[in-house]
């Protein structure tokens, strides 16, 4: 072994420990949310008080905040049906309808990486309020296909992408029409991903806040009952439950989503550059 | 990316139009509707004045000669792209390394780690930031633990409500939009140009100075634009962390559409707003071609 390539490992080793660190940085404030949560104290300080369920149990039978729960339910599971369904068609028009339209559709879809929320909440309050439907649960779908529309392109895209085109092109060369091809073998080659996708879509809806806080009527989304409980201090350890309780539902639908994303493919695609690289991927 | 150009069909498949029209239809209007309707339902609106009414009266550049004129636009303005362009560049420099490590020393572990990074991202947003609220309080954890340790006598209240404050939690909160675009940028690199560069006698410090980062830099840009694009329209942070010291542009866009309820006027920031991040994608995209994209 050449002492050049003893360096780059034992750089390998400092980088590794690196990489831990950093990892403690982007988990450690998140995981001090359930940490006080079990903490028999208003405050969220060390010395840590004792242990105890209570705050949990200020979650049930709260009726403001399972009406905003069932709100956040219904609207992600809408918004998130409509982004994977724009996402489906977008991407795959996009690789095989060979059209600028086609083009066009899918870049201005992943537009909304380049817009800031509070620009996408405005305008689409303003749009809103000029078609009459004001501020309200079907203005907050709308918002929230926006937002996840970004992800759901990216997601199916490089899964239609991962399917040898020569599976296609056997499918047409055989008789079927574009339809029957598209949702008799396409679509059911690329279903994990399309689970995947609605799954991250909803996650995106399920947690948003800087759209919806623009566009919520008189009924409020899990995020918006969370803002408003922040200026008392009273009910910070609730929040710090019910945080609790929404971090532990998206770390397990993000895994779920990550397992459905790789399943079916190849060995060599499952590394392949994961989707959300394409985040920043420009036109 | 190659993979994606290689997917293109034979040109001799056609497709009818029915099924075109079908397909295209979902996106299209969602694209063309809410995207763009909307955003030039903005850019009108930034050229009327405010009578109360929703899309105001007459025909003025009266909103953008007060963002232009009022230094206190300007304060915000310039506030608002220095701290973004702290935050980016503390999430890009801090992200590289982690990059680094994935695409080229990670081995088995890497899907693992890649995941780990990324999961953050699906979290609330709100409770992250939530999350430092906590550590920085006056009352908090930082202040608690430093007290506890005997390190100090009693709680300061340096923490909270300081611009600092808003730079750390947006580059906590957006630190796993920097990592993906790098690690891809890193990892398309051919291991042969590397093997090249040592086999003519280069060292690792130059290989990678010479070779890997300049071919990483449209990652790096792009991971700096995902960034930069949220923060800079940040109100949720500024309002939870910052205090009154930190108010960023979208905190005045926000409440042109709230308190003030001047949506003109709040149209006309947003435009401003858009323009500044079309000028720094414009920036990028020059850089990017200065570096010859392979995306």
């Amino acid at each position: 072994m050449s002492a050049a390539r003893k360096a780059a490992n034992a750089g390998g080793r400092w980088l590794g420990l690196y990489v831990l660190a950093y990892l403690v940085f982007l988990y450690l404030p998140i995981l001090l949310i359930p940490l006080f949560s079990f903490n028999d104290s208003v405050q969220a300080a060390f010395p840590l008080q004792g242990f105890t369920l209570g705050w949990y149990e200020t979650l049930y039978g709260n009726p403001a905040l399972s009406g905003a729960l069932a709100n956040s339910l219904v609207i992600g599971v809408v918004a998130a049906s409509g982004a994977t369904l724009c996402g489906i068609t977008v991407s795959y028009m996009d690789l095989y309808g060979r059209s600028p339209l086609a083009a066009t559709i899918s870049a201005l879809a992943r537009l909304p990486i380049l817009i800031p929320g509070v620009i996408v909440g405005i305008s689409l309050l303003i749009l809103v309020n000029l078609i009459g439907l004001g501020p309200s649960r079907v203005a907050i779908v709308l918002g929230h296909i926006l937002v996840a529309l970004p992800t759901t392109v990216v997601v199916m895209r490089s899964r239609f992408a991962a399917i040898p085109k020569t599976i296609r092109e056997a499918a047409l060369d055989l008789g079927a029409s574009d339809w029957t091809t598209f949702r008799r073998v396409m679509l059911p080659l690329s279903l994990p991903a399309v689970l995947s996708a609605f799954m991250l879509a909803f996650l995106t809806s399920f947690d948003e806040f800087i759209v919806v806080f623009f566009l919520a009527g008189t009924e409020p989304t899990l995020p918006l009952y969370i803002w408003s409980q922040l200026r008392f201090p009273r009910s910070l350890p609730t929040v710090m439950a019910l945080g609790t309780v929404i971090l532990t539902i998206s770390f397990l639908i993000a895994t779920l989503a990550e397992i459905l994303r790789h399943r079916g493919l190849a060995p060599r695609a499952a590394i392949q550059p994961e989707p959300q690289q394409r985040r920043g991927e420009r036109k | 990316m190659s993979t994606i150009v290689a997917a293109r069909p034979s040109p001799e498949t056609r497709i009818s139009p029915v099924f075109r029209f079908a397909m295209l239809l979902p996106g299209g209007l969602v694209t063309f509707f809410l995207i763009l309707f909307a955003l030039g339902l903005v850019l009108f609106l930034a050229f009327r004045s405010n009578d109360g009414s929703l899309l105001g009266a007459g025909l003025t550049a009266a909103n953008f000669v007060t963002v232009a004129t009022d230094p206190l636009y300007w304060t915000v303005t310039l506030r608002s792209l220095v701290i973004a362009g702290l935050v980016t560049l503390a999430t890009v420099a801090t992200a590289y390394p982690v990059a680094y490590y994935l695409a080229f020393h990670a081995g088995r572990r890497r899907n693992l780690l890649l995941f780990l990074v990324t999961l953050p991202f699906w979290t609330s947003y709100l409770l992250r930031v939530f999350a430092w609220k906590i550590v920085l309080a006056y009352n908090g954890v930082l202040n608690s633990a430093f007290i506890e340790s005997g390190l100090w006598s009693e709680p300061t209240l340096a923490f909270l409500n300081t611009p600092a404050a808003v730079v750390v939690t947006l580059a906590h909160a957006y630190a796993p939009f920097a990592i993906l675009p790098i690690y891809v940028a890193l990892d398309t690199i051919p291991k042969s140009l590397l093997e090249a560069a040592s086999d003519l006698g280069a060292r690792p410090f130059t290989s990678f100075r010479r070779v890997v980062l300049p071919n990483s830099m449209p990652g790096v840009l792009a991971a700096a634009l995902v960034v930069f694009v949220p923060t800079v329209g940040d109100y949720v942070t500024p309002a939870m962390v910052g205090g009154p010291a930190s108010t960023m542009i979208g905190t005045l866009i926000q409440s042109q559409f709230g308190k003030a309820n001047d949506w003109p006027f709040g149209a006309a920031l947003s435009v401003c707003v858009m323009l500044v991040i079309l000028c720094v994608v414009l920036v990028a995209r020059g850089a990017d071609r200065r570096f010859g994209s392979r995306t």
